[in-house]
């Protein structure tokens, strides 16, 4: 199916994105700022479905706004938020943190100017219809051995979060 | 603008990833600074699965077509990663709280000297 209006699209959902980073980085409350993140991340899945990629934008929904946040949720429940929210929330680098930001978006900015021309205006539609098979076909296939070294990178990560989690071991 | 290119993409990847930098270096609490390497991540992922995109519309014999997914493929492991770092990262936290009584990064400082 054709995008339709992918101008406006693009900028309502990237202006959600924005918006929602920034109260990410501002807000005191930190379940404010978890609440935010996933408005952000759910503005990215629509993104990722402009980009043709439906199942990376369903892996987006469920693992990140629905597995990783509830996690963070979780946490912040779990660990006093009443004394550190009358504390200071900037530490005291932030004028040097602020400063290689700029720096960094510096940099970003003068290698995107230096490089537009490389990226050709034509926009490819491709139909999405076998997305999901095709990134099948490379996990399971060409990837297979990243594959299993994720999963034992996540079996490494429950033993560690319970190592760390529990009161003694 | 009439149409979306690439480059537009990759500008909204590099200011996400410069709003979790300044999150990361100027914010006090755990929590937040967790979230806002989440937010450098999903940065990443839009800049990976945006040049997926892009591949897709290249021609065959540069490596391109309809069956380039790595970028896809390479943002799902991402957000493996981002899972397992989360799912360390609050562990160490819930630790750190309970040896400590503070989420406040700046008072993390047992091990330096």
């Amino acid at each position: 199916m054709a995008p339709v209006a992918t101008p406006f699209f693009f900028y309502l959902f990237a202006a959600i994105m924005l918006i929602g980073g920034i109260l990410v980085i501002t807000r005191k409350n930190a379940v404010h700022s978890a609440l935010a993140l996933i408005v952000a991340l759910l503005a990215q899945a629509s993104l990722y479905l402009m980009l043709y990629a439906p199942f990376v934008a369903g892996v987006q929904i469920i693992l990140y706004a629905g597995g990783i946040m509830v996690l963070f949720l979780f946490v912040i429940m779990l660990v006093s938020i009443e004394r550190s929210m009358k504390e200071r929330q900037f530490n005291s680098q932030w004028v040097v943190g602020i400063i290689a930001a700029t720096a960094l978006g510096g940099l970003f900015i003068a290698v995107y100017a230096k490089g537009r021309d490389i990226f050709p205006d034509g926009v490819s539609t491709i139909m999405e219809g076998d997305n999901t098979q095709k990134v099948a076909n490379l996990l399971y296939g060409q990837y297979m051995f990243a594959f299993e070294i994720a999963s034992l990178l996540l079996l490494v990560a429950i033993i560690g979060a319970v190592v760390m989690a529990k009161k003694r071991i | 603008m009439l149409h979306i290119t690439t480059l537009h993409y990759l500008i909204l990847g590099a200011a996400l990833f410069l709003l979790g930098v300044i999150g990361v270096l100027t914010r006090r609490n755990v929590v937040i600074v967790l979230m806002s390497i989440e937010l450098i991540l999903n940065a990443v992922n839009l800049n990976l699965v945006a040049f997926s995109h892009y591949w897709q519309g290249m021609p065959a014999r540069l490596g391109g077509g309809p069956l380039a997914l790595h970028g896809q493929i390479f943002s799902i492991f991402v957000i493996t990663d981002a899972a397992a770092e989360a799912a360390v990262g609050l562990g160490i936290l819930i630790a750190f709280f309970r040896n400590k009584e503070t989420v406040n990064i700046d008072e993390v400082n047992l091990l330096k000297w």
